[in-house]
Parts: C-alpha cells; structure tokens; sequence
C-alpha cells in the first residue's frame, strides 16, 4: 500500500494531464492510420484509372504526364509525405473532374477550393440540428429515466425506438410530404446560394435540419435514458435516499456530478453520429454540402475529393471522440484527487 | 450525552408488528418476510441474525419505512416513536431518514459518492436538519473521527472515497450516522467485507460509540459471535420467519431450537490431527508475480503429508490463493518448483500431462461460476469421467450414480442444471466432480466460505469421510479459523506473500504465537458476549506494557 | 424427506428441516419449475408484449415474400414495360418505374434481395467478428488480444459509412464488394461485443477448471464459452442486422450500393424520388418512392420491436 502510493507521488504528472496526453497522442495516432489507409486508396486503383480518367482517346503521354502530375512515379514513402504536407498545408490536390483528354489540369479545381464553402454550408446544417436536438434529447431522456416505466417513459421510448429505425430518407420525405408537397410551409430543395442571407439560409435549410434532428434526437434520448437509469442503480444513490435527501438533491447533488462524463459521451457519439448522417440528408435535399460533393466524388471515382472529404469527416469524428475522453477525464474524482 | 433524544432509556422507540414484505421475481411477487414483530427500546441494540435469504435486510430497510425498488411492505405497522410510519407520507418519512433513523451499508466503497469529499457526506443530513451550522456540523464530525480512532481525524474528511481504505471508509460511514445523533441506527453487514484484523477494529470503534451517545441500534448480520459483541438481545431469522427471540447470553448459553444451535455448527468439528512423514507434495522455494508486478509469492515452501490436511491461512492478499494457482500451474513460478510423489512438476499448465493433471483436481469458493450453468449435472460430473479415464455409456452412467451417492444425492439430481441445485448440493456436485478424476490431492478454495453454517458442517463432514475411506490428500485455503480447527491436521500462515508459520495444528494454535498468528488468532470472533471487550483490554495493557 | 424440487416447497416447511436433522438431498434448491423448450416458447410468446407479436408477424410476413418472390410477384423483377412511370392501376398495382418496370414485382424481389443481402452481410461479419473477438478473449491481454483490439479501435474512428463510401470508391460499386466492406467494418462492432460478454465468461471458474482438466482450446471455447453468450449475441446479430440493412439501404439510395438491374429497395427510393415533388398533383404516384422505404423501416421497426423484447427478457430488470 504504502509503497504503491510513493511511486505514485513520485510521478511528476498529475495524473489527469498524463491521461489526457495519452488520449491526444492516441487521437493522433489514429488520426494518422486515417491518413495512410486514404492515402492509400489511390495506390489501389486498377492500373487503367488513368485512361478511365482522362477517356478512351487519351494518348499515352498525357496518361504519363497524368501520372507523374499524381507522383506516381516517385518512391512511395515520399508521396506520403509530400501528400500529408500538402494537407496539413490546405493543398489537397486536384480534382480529377474537368480533366480533358488532354490532360492538363487548366480546368480541374483545386480540391480545397471545392471543399471550402462547401464545409461552410455542412458546419451550418449540423450546427443548427445540433442546437435543436441536444438540449430536447437531454430533456427528454432524463425525464423519461426519472419517470421510469410511466405512460411518458414509455410513449418516448416507443417513439424514439420507431425514430431510429427508419432510414434517414425516409423520414426525410415524410417531412417533404408532410411541411412541403401538402402544406408549402418550408420548401422540398435546401440549394442554398452562397451569398443567401442568415435567415433565408435558415430557411432554407429546416428540413434537412429537422430531419437530422429527428433521427439525432431518438438516438441520443435512448443513450442518455440508459446512462441516468444505470447511474441512478448506484448504492451512492441508495445511501443518498436512506439519508433523507430530496428526490431534487439526490439528482443535483448526488447524480449530476457524476453524470457528466456519461452524458458528454452521448453528447459527442451523437454529434459524431451526425457527421454520418449529414451524407444521405444532403443528397435528399440537394444541399451544397461535404456529404453531396463526397458521393459525387465517389460515384465518379475522383479520388483527391474522396480523400479530401473523408479526411474532413473523420478528423471530426475522431476530435468529438477525443473531446468526450478528456471531459470524462477531468470529470473523474478518481483522476482529479490522486491517492 | 443524547440531549436530543427527547425519551429515556426504557421507552419503546420502534414497534414493528406482524410485518410482511413482498419481493417481486420470475414475474410474481412472493414473500419474502412473513409476519415479523421487532420491539425495540432506546439505547437497546438488538442484533438481526439469519443466513442468505433470511429477509434481514428487507426488515432492515423497512425499518427505516423504506422498500427497496422491486419489495413492498404488504402490511403490518411501524411505530417509531408513537408515530406508524406507514400512515406517513413519503415526504413525512424522507424527513426522518438520516436524522432520526440513520444507516450503516455493508459496503462503504460503493456506498459513498465519488465526486464529494468525505466530511461533506459525513454532515449532508444534520445540515439539511437545520440544527447545526455547517461549521458546527463539520467540527463535530472531526470530533467523531476522533472518536472512532480513525488516523489524521482532522483531515481525513477532506479525502475522497477511493482515497481512504475499506476499513476506515465503513468508520466514516458510522460517523456520518452517528452526525445527527439519531435515535435510531441500522447496520446492515457493516463489517462482513472486511478483513477479520480490521473487523475487530471497526466493531470497536462502533461498539463504543453506540454505548457512547445511547444510541438504539439493529445490527444485521450472519455471524453470530459478531453480534454476540453488539447486540443486547438477538432474533433468529430464517425464510423471512422468526425462529428465536433472546436476550444475548441467554441465547448463546441455552438456544431453544436446534436450527440456533446449528448457526455455529461447524465450531463443533474437531479433527484429530495426525502426523505423517509421507509427502506428497512439496511446494520447494517458490517465488511467484503476476507480469511486472512486485512478488506475489516470496520464497514460499510448503509440505504436504499424504492422506492428510494441511491449511493454508491468511487474510485477503496474503498470497493463500496464488500458492493455489503456482501448484496447479495456472502461474507458473518464477523461482522455485513444485514436486509432487519426488518428482518436479512442469512449471506450466500447458506443459503437463493428462495425468499429472489428473492427480491434483482443485474445487473452487463459488459452486455457482465452478459450473457452467448450461451444463447439467449428468455433463459435469460426466466430463472428467469420459476426458481422464474414457468412460462411455454404460459404464459411465455406472461410475456417475456410485459418485452421486458418495456425497450423499441421488439419481434425481442427474439432470438438473446447476441453477436448481441449493448452495450446499452445488458444492457437492464440485466435489464429486473432482473424485470422478481419481485424484491423489484436492486442493479446496475457500470451499465452504460462501455457505451457510449447517450447510458448510455437512460440506466438512462429507470431505472428512471421503478422506477416511479414499485416502484423499487437500490443501485447504481458508480465512476461517473455525474451519481450520475442523478439517486440518497442519496449517501454514501466511502474510503478505510469505510463510510465517506452519507446523502441526496443536502447535499453531498454542502458545506462544509468533506476532502475525497472534493477531490473526485473537482478531477471530468468540461466542462470547465478553470477547471484544476483553480482547481490547487485553491489547491495550499489551500495548502499554510493552510502551513502558 | 422431500427430494422432489420440482414443486414449490414453501420455506417454512423447509425451516423445519433443521429441526428434523441436516440431509443434503432434502436442502431447497431454487425453486424452478422445469419446461420443455417448446413450452418456454409458447409460454414466452403468450406473455409477449402487444409491440414483440407484431414485430414476430412482420418479419415472418418478410420472410414469406423473400422466399416465394417468383410465385408471388405478378411480374419479372427486370422485366420491362412499354409505358414508364405508369400510374396504379389494375394491371400495375403501383404503377411502372422510370424504366416501365412494375413496382410491385420489384418491391417483392427486393425483399429478397436487400433482406437476403443484408442478412448474407451480417452473418459474414458475425462470422469474422465473433470468432476473432472470442478468440481475443480466449487471449486476454496476450499479443493477439492487444493486436486486434488496437486495430479494432483505429477502424472505429472512422464513421463506417464514410469509410465504406472510401473503400467502394477504391474497388468499385457492385454486391460482392459491397457485402464483403459492409461486413469487415460492421465486424469490428461485433468484435467488441464478443469480446466483451466473452470475457465475462472467460474469468469464471468453470473455464478455469476446463483448462485445469487439460481441455483444448477448441472444447472451451465450443462447450464453455459459446452456450453462455448466445442469448447477448443473438440480440446483437437483431441489432447489427438493422445497421447493416439500414446502411446497405442508404448506400443504395446514394447509388454505390446495391447495383441495377437488381431489384432493390435503396435504388428504387433513389429512382423514383422525384415524383414526390407531385404529391399535390396526383398522390399515388408520390407513394410510389415511399413505398420501398416504408418496406425498409417496417422490417427495422419489427426487428427492433423483437430485439427489445428479447434483451428485456433475457436481461431481467436491467434495461
């Protein structure tokens, strides 16, 4: 005993940073496999891409010149690397889209000058459903786990069980169906202009928004219910009761504290969840978004703009994940007062 | 002292009468206490006793008007002090709880919450009561750390649970009931997790602040010796029924039901010891450690005698269950071997054979995770029969039915699976699981330590006959000295890793002790209302001797 | 002595055992009732929940339309008709495609299509999944267990419908690929969970005692292990089938799922979802998208239905 404690203290760490640095470095690793496996997706091209690219009547040169623009002449770990430079520095690469048969990248676009407004616009989408969801799925999965196995309890929970499993497009043409084809209160196609003003964006953008927060909501109410009622099942909770406390003190004074880390969890898994979601709302609703360019990009097999975007897809999930860690961790009693 | 308590010493405080409890499983409520009267007058501690199952808890609980999600209270009337708590409102009842009723859980660790400092949890009721200010309130709970001898009284309030040890944290937990001076305390098990060096401690601490501030109390419990220190009177639970109502001396001295009497029926075991020159087995200088961790073992060496038992004892962490493990293999020692009938055994599980394997067959604390639950007792005991020694069929059934009646079942049990066996016919089946091998040594783990007291006779009895007519050889991991009178002929002490003492049982059990046996062998519960208080006597002249 | 446990032995006749002297035999066991399998079966639908018996009639309904697809479809699932987009009528009960393809025919090839991939898909990824997440628990901690668990978490940080959306751009859209990506990242998910209720199998002390009798791997992780976490993984595999349905259906509707000429629900939402636009104008004809997305959440809503009632049971209180 005595004797794990003075190694402890002889850290020179606090144990919260220590932690916190663990996960960063993790977030970074992994942040780093990401950039690999995409990187790599163009080495697994068939060897034809080139042709399938630039079109049958491409001459041999241009297909060459094509593939030393790629580097593909270079060794690999070098085009690694000049690759991730090039994304750490906000050069993407070239679209393939717009190439003549010539070859020449005079038309194509830059992939970062694609991706940008484009981010913009799909940061806007999932911000606005984020903004209606969290607080309503909080409110509604704490209620519902306090008022457990009510008529309220389990309305929510048959309703949000029925929520989560509809697909997204579904729920996204009922919503059509419902406030746009019968009814014209908001309009079916979200093809927002880039200089639309703040209101009219908004707008413009309810559906898509409203059906992410649809599906968001379900999810995130079942998680958040799951976590109160297993906190709640605490003997600390127990004890609180048999100490007299108030069904207001036990949940302030008693859960809340130690609620944090899980509802961060839920909070961060769903906005993540979100980035995912955002994909199919966007192409139903024609919305200029990441997710829209992402499925073009794929359906045409214009690698740098797939790789441009799933690396802006997964760096956001891996930072949300990474943020619920480290306020889990500094939430923790167990980490913040060391033995 | 009690200048709250606004009764004298005498008055009745709680009445519970004819009390009946429902608790809700397999889809349907079912009794679970059965018309239970409790009379309880102030400053009185009445011990609750019964084994698993009795409904000790549920009475408790209910004493507190409360019911654990999933029980009710059917019917019956709770007077706390002239007031029927059942006719009170959840918010009358909530007022009283944590001030004028107050509990003590069995398991402190899990009980206090993680995210407040301990002082703060100590005073949260007798500040919410008004009566003292939180200054007040805070220098009153240092005073009753001070009382109950916890180390640094001053400070230890500002730790957190996971910070302070399970000993000390079930000592904040009595002073956080003791914080309002209620009229009334519960303690539910405070002590049963605990270490039987500290449990002599914290029972001290406890015993003497009850005395202290007058304070009624109903301490439950299923070891009968530890109430015996507590309690002024007892009652003897069984199946949520009352069987015995007593003053203490009176039930220890002269129980009128046998079922009483049978609650410390293995303290009636006493087994000649034997001496033997014939090892079997010789544990030879073994060092062992889990992978980086410091020596969990420390140059350990034991001998064991054929035919005979040898008792391994020590407290949690003493290292009993590890040397278990380097004899079977399951960590195979770092330094040191393990010779069994003169000749080493392959460090490594893996590496041994079919038939090294098959003379050492081990039973385990918990019958109910030794067998799988999907198998039936026909597979389990079957499995070794068919794997060691290729029985099949005919002469397989043949061979099950002779060991089902060894231990004393029949045919019936055949195919049950193991969740309709009772914890008494689960160990049994264990047993017989281990005989199907054939084997030379049986090693037991804690093998009775989860039973019940009548229950665990029958398991000792049944392993001593089975020695007698099979000259079976064990090793017998225990904490339980009771046990160890019962069943060994040689036992080995252990602390920390390390062999402290080992010898023949008469020797081990007489003076002199070297300090570790002492302490351990004193710390044991006596059946005798006087033991406590003359064990603390005895140390604290020990220990001012020894000042001087 | 009573050595029958069969029956409910009241307790208190049991209290007076002691009296009467200690037998091992006449101790009470917990008192269970003992069924046959078939009877559990009907005693367990008969209590079943109002939302569990319509989730049970749903699927088997999907099950019947995915098996006699050729017998029940008026039409062939490719089979093309003069008149596109034709309107409901009695010939085409929901009308023709874009393509002059009859909805209600491919509706009922999609059942079997989409229902069968997706269940293909997810019993792929059970295989994969469980067997090396087992395997890991067998493993706790060794080389295997840290090397799968790391790489497990590397490929869970990438949203798998993105990543699957990457690898299908690197190999091309078409049912083989699709099945095979879907069920190597969905298996990480399945991994994790094998994984995990393994492990709580694994320390208990029946596999030790297997091991300690000398028993190969194959034997524990056959006889021990497997038996004790069918009831979590059989929910899982309800679960894991509705992501995996759900995703192989939005990749369709994205058009790098499930390719044409087969018949599909995904694809068919996607090709027709332009009508919508004129529900005002004539409402059979923007149902015609919604039909197949309604077969996709009826099918989730039913197995959803099913699986909570199933974990309700199998877990007791623990929600």
């Amino acid at each position: 005993m005595g004797l794990i404690r003075d190694n402890r203290r002889g850290g020179t760490v606090h144990p919260v940073i220590r932690t916190i640095l663990q996960r960063l470095g993790l977030g970074l690793v992994t942040l780093f496999v990401v950039s690999l496996i995409l990187f790599s997706s163009v080495e697994f091209l068939p060897g034809d891409f080139g042709e399938a690219v630039l079109g049958q009547a491409a001459l041999p040169e241009t297909v060459a010149a094509f593939r030393k623009e790629l580097g593909l002449d270079l060794p690999l770990h070098e085009r690694y690397f000049e690759w991730l430079g090039g994304i750490l520095t906000g050069d993407m690469g070239n679209s393939f889209s717009g190439r003549g048969s010539s070859g020449g990248s005079d038309r194509s676009r830059p992939v970062i000058e694609l991706l940008a407004p484009r981010l913009a616009n799909t940061l806007f989408l999932a911000s606005m459903a984020a903004i209606i969801s969290v607080p309503l799925a909080l409110f509604l999965g704490i209620t519902a786990a306090l008022y457990r196995n009510s008529i309220y309890d389990r309305t929510v929970n048959a309703l949000t069980l029925t929520t989560i499993s509809f697909p997204e497009f579904f729920v996204a043409y009922l919503l059509i169906l419902g406030l746009s084809s019968f009814t014209k209160i908001f309009p079916s196609l979200a093809n927002i202009s880039p200089d639309a003003l703040f209101w009219d964006r908004v707008y413009l953008t309810a559906l898509p928004a409203l059906t992410l927060t649809l599906v968001i909501v379900a999810h995130m109410m079942r998680m958040t219910r799951a976590a109160i009622i297993n906190l709640m099942a605490s003997p600390y909770i127990e004890m609180a009761d048999l100490k007299g406390a108030s069904k207001s003190e036990i949940i302030l004074r008693h859960a809340l504290p130690n609620a944090w880390a899980p509802i961060v969890t839920v909070i961060a898994f769903n906005l993540a969840y979100l980035v995912v979601g955002v994909v199919v709302v966007e192409v139903v609703f024609v919305y200029p978004g990441v997710g829209q360019l992402m499925v073009d990009a794929v359906t045409t097999r214009d690698v740098p703009v797939v790789q441009g975007c799933a690396m802006i897809f997964a760096a956001t999930y891996i930072l949300l994940n990474l943020f619920a860690d480290i306020i889990s961790i500094i939430t923790n009693p167990r980490l913040l007062h060391p033995r | 002292m009690s200048n709250e308590n606004n009764g004298k010493k005498g008055d009745i405080l709680l009445d519970m009468r004819d009390i009946v409890i429902d608790g809700y499983s397999d889809d349907r409520w079912h009794e679970i206490v059965k018309g239970v009267d409790i009379t309880l007058r102030r400053g009185e501690v009445m011990g609750l006793i019964g084994e698993s199952g009795a409904g000790k808890s549920t009475l408790g609980l209910a004493a507190m008007g409360y019911a654990r999600a999933g029980c009710r209270i059917t019917s019956g009337s709770i007077m706390f002090d002239g007031e029927d708590l059942l006719a009170k409102t959840e918010e009358e009842r909530r007022a009283l709880r944590g001030t004028r009723i107050a509990y003590v859980a069995q398991s402190a660790a899990a009980s206090f919450n993680p995210a407040h400092q301990l002082i703060e949890q100590t005073v949260e009721s007798t500040v919410r009561r008004g009566t003292k200010s939180e200054a007040e309130a805070k220098a009153d709970a240092r005073k009753l750390y001070r009382d109950l001898q916890l180390p640094n009284p001053d400070t230890i309030g500002d730790r957190y649970p996971h910070q302070v040890s399970g000993g000390q944290l079930q000592r904040v937990m009595t002073a956080m009931a003791m914080s309002p001076r209620p009229d009334l305390i519960i303690f539910d098990e405070p002590t049963t997790a605990l270490d039987v060096t500290t449990q002599v401690e914290v029972l001290a601490s406890m015993k003497r602040i009850v005395e202290h501030f007058n304070t009624a109390a109903i301490y439950i419990t299923h070891d009968l010796a530890v109430v015996a220190q507590m309690a002024d009177s007892i009652k003897v639970l069984r199946y949520g029924e009352t069987i015995e109502d007593a003053e203490t001396r009176k039930m220890l001295d002269n129980p009128e039901k046998e079922y009483t009497r049978s609650l410390w029926s293995v303290r009636s075991i006493d087994k000649e010891e034997e001496r033997s020159g014939d090892i079997i087995l010789k544990v030879d200088h073994v060092d062992a450690s889990y992978t980086g961790s410091a020596k969990v073992l420390d140059n350990v060496s034991i001998e064991v005698p054929r035919g005979h038992t040898v008792a391994i004892v020590g407290e949690s962490g003493s290292g009993k269950s590890t040397a278990a493990r380097a004899i079977t293999g399951l960590l195979p020692p770092s330094k040191g071997q393990v010779l069994f009938n003169g000749k080493a055994l392959p460090p490594a599980l893996k590496e041994r054979s079919v038939d090294q394997l098959q003379k050492i067959q081990m039973i385990y604390q918990m019958a109910d995770t030794a067998m799988n639950p999907r198998h039936t007792v026909r597979d389990i005991i079957g499995r070794p029969l068919e794997f060691y020694l290729g029985l099949k069929g005919r002469a397989r059934d043949d061979r099950l039915m002779e060991l089902v009646e060894m231990i004393e079942l029949n045919e019936s049990f055949i195919d049950r699976y193991p969740a309709e066996l009772s914890g008494g016919q689960k160990q049994r089946i264990c047993i017989a699981r281990a005989l199907a091998a054939n084997p030379e040594l049986i090693i037991c783990d804690e093998v009775t330590s989860a039973l019940d007291q009548i229950v665990q006779k029958g398991i000792l009895e049944l392993l001593l006959r089975l020695q007698r007519e099979l000259n079976l050889t064990y090793i017998f991991i225990t904490h339980d000295i009771a046990t160890v009178k019962a069943i060994s002929d040689q036992i080995v002490v252990m602390l920390q890793g390390r062999v402290v003492e080992q010898g023949m049982k008469s020797e081990i059990l007489s003076p002199p002790y070297p300090e570790y046996t002492e302490l351990l062998l004193s710390s044991v519960p006596e059946m005798d209302p006087d033991w406590l208080t003359g064990l603390l006597k005895a140390r604290s002249e020990g220990a001012s001797a020894t000042n001087r | 002595m009573n050595d029958n446990d069969k029956e409910d032995i009241i307790p208190s006749e049991a209290a007076e055992l002691a009296d009467q002297g200690y037998s091992a035999a006449g101790e009470v066991g917990v008192i269970k009732s003992r069924r046959t399998f078939t009877q559990n079966v009907w005693r367990g639908l008969k209590t079943a929940p109002p939302t569990a018996v319509f989730g049970l009639i749903v699927i088997s309904i999907y099950v019947v339309f995915a098996v006699f697809a050729p017998l029940l479809a008026p039409f062939g699932e490719a089979e093309i008709f003069s008149m596109s987009y034709a309107p409901w009528s009695d010939e085409f009960m929901f009308g023709t495609d874009q393509l002059g393809r009859d909805v209600l025919s491919r509706l009922i090839y999609g059942a079997r299509n989409t229902v069968g991939i997706a269940f293909v898909t997810t019993l792929f990824a059970f295989t994969i999944g469980g067997g090396l997440g087992i395997t890991a628990a067998i493993n706790n901690n060794g080389w295997l267990d840290n090397l799968l668990s790391r790489s497990v978490d590397v490929l869970m940080a990438i949203p798998s419908l993105i990543f699957a959306l990457i690898l299908l751009s690197m190999f091309g859209a078409n049912t083989l690929n699709l099945i095979i990506i879907i069920a190597v990242l969905d298996s990480t998910r399945v991994f994790r969970i094998a994984r995990a209720v393994s492990l709580n199998v694994v320390v208990m002390d029946y596999v030790e005692a297997a091991r300690l009798r000398g028993e190969k791997m194959f034997w524990i992780l056959y006889r021990e292990i497997l038996p004790n976490i069918m009831p979590p993984l059989v929910a899982e595999f309800g679960l894991r089938f509705c992501f995996v349905f759900l995703t192989i259906a939005a990749l369709s509707f994205l058009g790098v799922g499930i390719q044409p000429p087969t018949a599909d629900w995904g694809s068919m939402v996607r090709e027709t979802a332009g009508l919508i636009q004129f529900a005002e104008y004539d409402f059979t004809a923007a149902m015609t998208p919604m039909l197949p997305a309604a077969a996709i959440a009826l099918l989730t809503v039913a197995v959803n239905f099913v699986v909570d009632w199933f974990l309700h049971k199998s877990s007791g209180l623990k929600d």
